[in-house]
């Protein structure tokens, strides 16, 4: 079969799944699962066969696989569907299909299947005693809708399809954060993810829509590969703010990008997300939808890049880009560093790292960005599916010694490592990878060329504030380790915490051969011992996306050197300080900080800030203003006014003009004609002879008149 | 030969027995006779009409015609509702016949 067909059958087999599902199979969980981890195994087999072939195609940033069929006739023009896979686009399918995967198997533990339905579980609810989901089904529906989204959205070759693949996610990270919709929180998180995204939606609509008008097309070849439409975009003046057209494009399209990769300032809604089940924190937070908005600006690097040369000082538009994905990434770490729950950390530490990305790109260290989204979406996945275990097993020593205890709380856990094996050794390559652990671990190497780009570039500022950030992630996440896995159990529950099943270490497994191996693919080739062994292939395939292959840095020791001290300096500290925290104590760091610490803990008051800003004066606006003095001021009164007056208008019509005129018109007229026709009855006798003899006296009385008068 | 007067006035004279039969006799089937009386009546003004005035054409002729075939047709059936009257009324007076009076 064609390369291109395959290509075109991938999203569909989850889109598929999920019909079947919610359509007929909703009653047999066995069925609802094999539907939905067969079709996805149906995608991925399919993507692997893609990616093969794209990896093995020479130059295959100027010859994709592309296929496109004619959608939309507008005017003149076609908006044209298609799939593309080019350099960028196969990589990112290569890791959605991965972690898709491994997610939609972990679901299946997850969700205990197998285990007998406990009666006092209620749909909307968590199961409170290990029971099987009483949505589990639905769950599986959910999720095939959600892989189907994220495909849909890789493999595009427009931005419209984009888009729609974007907003498909966007419906289900709503839903399935809602998944529990009986906990009042997560249908709070639910509506919150759901406008916090909107509002980067609509900048990037905007954007979407003012790239149509100026270039007629929404192909991302016809836009990025192409010189000439990129230099026109750069050269023509957009009137807002002295940008050029090209730099407010790329900002209104970065704006999606802030809401769905979660940055600041609309990253408030990526913690509170943590509501849904921890597949679902995975599938959003590591495989898909904050993937997307990063993937997003990766992909439309060469428009926001237009009209700048590598070595220049930035524009304003990657300035900004930098700027918020330095910002976030330092402040998301430092928020990560006082939250308690395992999920939270995870969260925040995801905002962080993709504040990562962004800045990368920002710096316009394009290949460094793509390299770290890869190697975060797998150790991501990994410590959120490893969390997601922890939790389980946590869950089932509350269920088994009856202590109320928070499941979530790493202050509750520690000792785990006996317990709970597979998911401590992968846990621990996962958050080795995210502080970016020297030589072995993936995270290390991408987060280590962001660092070298940054450096090499002289942009000295996003430097120090990546490699703060990166001193921190470390820190947090050992402090995470150590709170979770190591020590002594501070809790009975913790004691009772036993492994998960298999369906859940498996994938854990997976990915974490992944977070390691992930890395090795793009070492730089001068970097000392190691360089060289293994080509650094991935900047030379990606680099084929761009229309410039974007330059090899050269190896410089300091940020090397930086990036060591601060992923073992962080590990360490974060294990130094953590180490022997006592049940019931708190955090060590608590009573140092001071109100830094309650100020952290807070993250930084953003939720209450914005709740003063935008929520209180918008339900002010809506109860107040224009419920209470708009409408049942204004415009109710308004309305009742005109009615007052027509019914008013209404009777003085009724009393003066209809009942007298109309009516007694009428009245008159049939009434005459009764009275006439009353008195001339008496004429119709009904004898013949009787009519006869009339006409004949007529008739007469006109031959009469006829012979006298007339000659 | 006779003068055309002459005939008009007898044709006059025999159309107004007819209708004094039809608007004096109580009985339906002399009101039909009388009918027949004014219709014979007018066939003797027309036939007379054409054989004094314009003998070259035919019309006259074909009238008289025409008009013999509807007073055959018109006593058939005139004929046939006295019956039928009779039957439901055992009358063929004309002043019982008032059923269309108001």
């Amino acid at each position: 079969m064609q390369l291109e067909t395959l290509t075109w059958l991938i999203p569909l087999p989850p889109i598929l799944a999920f019909g079947l599902i919610v359509l007929f199979f909703n009653r047999n969980n066995r069925l609802s699962h094999s539907i939905a981890v067969g079709a996805m195994l149906i995608s991925w087999a399919l993507a692997m066969i893609v990616f093969a072939n794209a990896i093995t195609t020479e130059h295959l940033g100027e010859h994709p696989i592309a296929s496109s069929i004619p959608w939309l006739p507008i005017g003149e023009t076609t908006l044209r569907i298609g799939v593309l896979i080019d350099p960028l686009g196969a990589v990112s399918l290569f890791f959605v299909a991965w972690t898709c995967l491994a997610i939609f198997i972990y679901s299946i533990g997850y969700h205990n299947f197998g285990k007998p339905r406990d009666p006092e579980d209620r749909a909307g609810l968590p199961p409170r005693a290990g029971g099987i989901d009483p949505m589990y089904a639905r769950f599986f529906a959910f999720i095939s809708l959600f892989a189907f989204g994220m495909l849909t959205l890789v493999l595009s070759d427009n931005l419209l399809l984009l888009f729609i693949g974007w907003e498909i996610m966007g419906l289900c990270s709503y839903l399935l954060i809602g998944f529990w919709y009986g906990k009042e929180s997560a249908r709070k998180a639910m509506i919150k993810a759901f406008i916090t995204t909107r509002v980067g939606d609509v900048f990037m609509l905007l954007g979407l829509a003012y790239l149509y008008s100026a270039t007629g097309t929404l192909n991302f070849r016809e836009i990025l590969f192409n010189e000439h439409v990129l230099e026109m975009l750069a050269s023509t003046s957009s009137g807002f703010l002295g940008l050029s057209a090209a730099g407010l494009i790329g900002i209104l399209l970065f704006f999606g990008t802030v809401g769905k990769s979660a940055q600041w300032p609309l990253h408030v809604w990526l913690p509170d997300a943590m509501e849904g089940p921890t597949p679902v924190s995975a599938m959003i937070h590591a495989a898909t939808m904050v993937s997307a908005g990063v993937y997003l600006v990766v992909r439309f690097f060469p428009l926001l890049a237009a009209g700048w040369h590598h070595g220049e000082a930035l524009t304003p538009t990657l300035t900004l880009v930098a700027f918020i994905g330095a910002f976030t990434a330092l402040f998301a770490a430092t928020i990560a560093v006082a939250q308690n729950d395992v999920k939270r950390v995870l969260a925040y530490s995801t905002i962080s790292q993709l504040g990562y990305m962004v800045a990368a790109v920002g710096i316009g260290a394009y290949v460094a960005a793509a390299f770290h989204l890869i190697t975060h979406a797998f150790f991501k996945a990994l410590l959120f599916l490893g969390s997601g275990s922890v939790i389980h097993g946590m869950e089932h020593g509350v269920h088994h010694t009856h202590e109320h205890v928070d499941p979530q709380d790493m202050l509750n856990m520690g000792g785990l490592r006996n317990k709970m094996p597979v998911t401590f050794w992968t846990f621990l390559i996962g958050g080795f990878a995210l502080s970016g652990f020297p030589l072995l671990t993936a995270g290390f190497w991408s987060k280590d060329e962001i660092l070298a780009d940054a450096f090499a570039n002289g942009h000295l500022a996003v430097f120090i504030v990546l490699a703060l950030a990166a001193l921190l992630t470390a820190f947090y996440t050992m402090r995470q380790i150590t709170l979770t896995f190591l020590g002594k159990p501070r809790t009975s529950a913790a004691e009772h915490a036993h492994e998960s099943v298999w369906t859940m270490t498996f994938p854990l497994v997976v990915l974490a051969v992944f977070a390691v191996a992930a890395g090795w693919v793009g070492i730089p080739e001068d970097f000392p011992l190691l360089g060289g062994i293994i080509p650094n292939w991935f900047h030379e395939f990606l680099g084929g996306t761009l229309l410039e292959h974007p330059e090899l840095i050269e190896f410089n020791p300091v940020p090397l050197l930086t990036s060591l001290v601060v992923a073992l300096g962080g590990l360490f500290l974060g294990w130094q300080v953590y180490r022997d925290v006592k049940a019931g104590e708190p955090d060590p760091l608590e009573r140092p900080l001071g109100s830094v610490y309650t100020l952290l803990k807070n993250k930084y008051y953003f939720d209450e800030l914005y709740d003063l800003i935008f929520i209180r004066p918008a339900y002010w606006l809506a109860e107040t203003f224009v419920s209470i003095w708009v409408d049942r001021g204004v415009i109710d009164g308004f309305l009742h006014a005109v009615g007052r007056a027509s019914l008013r208008l209404g009777s003085f019509l009724r009393n003066a003009i209809d009942l007298p005129i109309v009516n007694g018109m009428a009245d008159a007229f049939s009434q005459g004609v009764k009275r006439v026709g009353h008195g001339i009855r008496i004429i119709q006798t009904g004898r013949v002879q009787g009519y006869l003899i009339l006409g004949t006296f007529f008739a007469g009385l006109l031959l009469a008149y006829f012979l006298l008068f007339q000659p | 030969m006779i003068p055309l007067s002459w005939y008009l006035i007898l044709s006059a004279a025999i159309f107004c027995v007819g209708l004094f039969g039809v608007l004096a006799r109580r009985n339906a089937v002399a009101i039909l006779m009388g009918i027949e009386l004014m219709l014979n009546a007018v066939n003797i003004n027309l036939v007379a009409f054409w054989r004094y005035l314009s003998p070259t054409f035919i019309a006259g002729q074909v009238f008289v015609i025409i008009v013999f075939a509807v007073a055959a047709s018109e006593a058939a059936v005139g004929l046939a509702l006295i019956i039928s009257i009779y039957r439901r009324r055992t009358s063929v007076a004309a002043d019982d016949i008032n059923l269309m009076k108001w």
